[in-house]
């Protein structure tokens, strides 16, 4: 079983953990419905678009509401703790998340006492709690863009938002910032950098890149990370190896945007309507 | 295409030799520092928002520097206004700078304008915000909902209604993309 853990944008929305649906253009959760807008709700929308296609069972979410002052994070947090043993998840995707050291440390040793150890990933701020923490390689892929990719490379950096000048973030210099994200220890097992080229990663370097089709208004849409960590999920929840999934996730993000023909003033749900699609296209290809 | 401009290209550097007699205020929330940043500037203090020293690092906060000399000024004027610090240390560290770099992308009918790990994109010819995308704190999609579809001049601004650093980034685009 696939387990998400994440927020939704509404201070008023309780800790919920259950199965989840896409009904329409909303996440269905024992009842209560979100609007697939971007954040953990457009991951959740791309992994059950996926899964469906791969004949997956439902994803079981762990979701509450923040807005950002942190309080629903610590409610989940605390639940987590307390609670990620009663599963027998092959699978946890760590998202939207405000980043907090101790409780990042705290769940990973709730991880480890799990009876079989999942796969892990980690994104957006659950991403950056792990790579403060210094405990990067305790995960097997993290999706970051090339801005989240320097913060990795930058040692020094708690945050994104402090990123010293010097280690820009352009797309030449992506394969240099990966080097260096590893030689520091800040990069989980396997890197996903989404960008203008996609790019998959070990501690050996660029495995794969991904350049086609190009839809550089994907880079303004609100959620297109969100829903390639959706993707990659899905396709590891089968069984798939890291890498492997990675690369195809990454070729269906892109076919996905593709068909949708996009503007950067498109909204990321009429991209996840395309994913069966693409999906199947590419793995028809592989 | 797209080209880098400094964000704070006219804000005063404070050299860092004079570390001694500077202090940090610290705050719960980034929300928080937020407003305390715009009563001190408002008032005349020469401060600045920077990272905390890694002892206090939590994950996602931000401390203002100030002259320890006007502390209890300082102080006096955040607890009229019930933003009273949860902390005041003196630095001992070198502090972290936020990023100070933007980066625009010209789609013709759309700008795009990116402060650290936060874009935001507009209409150029009706002014309406039509995306939001980047970051990874908790408060990005309640921005997004709260701003996309909203002229920019009627939208809230971020800095009102964020939280977190990704929050603050993006308020700095929003103000770029004011400013032109």
């Amino acid at each position: 079983m696939i387990g998400i853990v994440g927020t939704v944008p509404d201070p008023d929305f309780p800790l919920m953990t259950g199965e989840t649906r896409l009904e329409g253009e909303n996440i269905c959760i024992r009842g209560k419905q979100i609007p697939v807008n971007r954040g953990t709700p457009a991951l959740l929308a791309a992994a059950i678009k996926t899964a469906q296609v791969l004949e997956q069972g439902d994803l079981f979410a762990y979701l509450v509401g923040d807005v950002g002052l942190g309080h629903g994070s610590r409610r989940l947090y605390e639940y987590l703790n307390g609670h990620l043993g009663k599963h027998n998840f092959n699978l946890i995707v760590f998202h939207y998340l405000q980043p907090d050291v101790d409780w990042h440390n705290r769940i990973l040793f709730a991880v480890e006492e799990m009876e079989r150890r999942p796969v892990l990933i980690a994104d957006a701020g659950f991403m950056y709690a792990a790579k403060m923490s210094g405990q990067s390689s305790q995960y097997d892929l993290f999706t970051p863009d090339i801005g989240e990719l320097a913060f990795l490379a930058d040692e020094e950096a708690p945050h994104p938002f402090f990123t010293r000048g010097f280690i820009l973030h352009e797309e030449n210099r992506v394969p240099e910032l990966i080097a260096r994200a590893y030689t520091h220890k800040n990069a989980a097992r396997c890197l996903l950098v989404k960008g203008k080229q996609d790019y998959v990663a070990d501690g050996q370097g660029v495995q794969a890149t991904i350049d086609t089709p190009v839809e550089e208004a994907m880079e303004a849409i609100g959620g297109t990370g969100d829903t390639l960590t959706g993707i990659v999920t899905a396709l590891i929840g089968t069984g798939m190896a890291v890498m492997k999934a990675a690369t195809i996730a990454a070729r269906v993000n892109r076919l996905a945007g593709h068909c949708a023909k996009p503007t950067p003033a498109m909204q990321v749900m009429e991209i996840i309507q395309h994913i069966p699609r693409a999906l199947s296209e590419i793995l028809q290809r592989a | 295409m797209s080209f880098f401009r400094r964000l704070t290209s006219s804000k005063k550097r404070t050299k860092t030799s004079s570390n001694a007699d500077r202090g940090i205020l610290v705050f719960e929330h980034t929300s928080e520092v937020i407003k305390a940043e715009s009563l001190l500037k408002k008032a005349g203090w020469n401060i600045r928002v920077m990272g905390p020293p890694p002892e206090i690092r939590s994950g996602c906060d931000l401390v203002i520097e100030i002259p320890l000399i006007e502390k209890l000024n300082i102080l006096r004027t955040l607890e009229n206004v019930g933003t009273p610090p949860i902390e005041i240390v003196p630095v001992s560290s070198p502090l972290l700078q936020p990023v100070d770099l933007f980066q625009n992308k010209d789609f013709g009918k759309y700008l795009m304008i990116r402060a650290a790990n936060m874009k935001l994109t507009v209409d150029k010819e009706t002014q309406t915000i039509v995306n939001v995308s980047g970051g990874g704190c908790p408060d990005v999609p309640y921005l997004a909902s709260k701003m996309v579809g909203i002229l920019l001049n009627e939208a809230p601004s971020p800095r009102e209604i964020g939280h977190t650093l990704c929050g603050y980034a993006l308020h700095l685009a929003y103000e770029e993309m004011k400013r032109r």
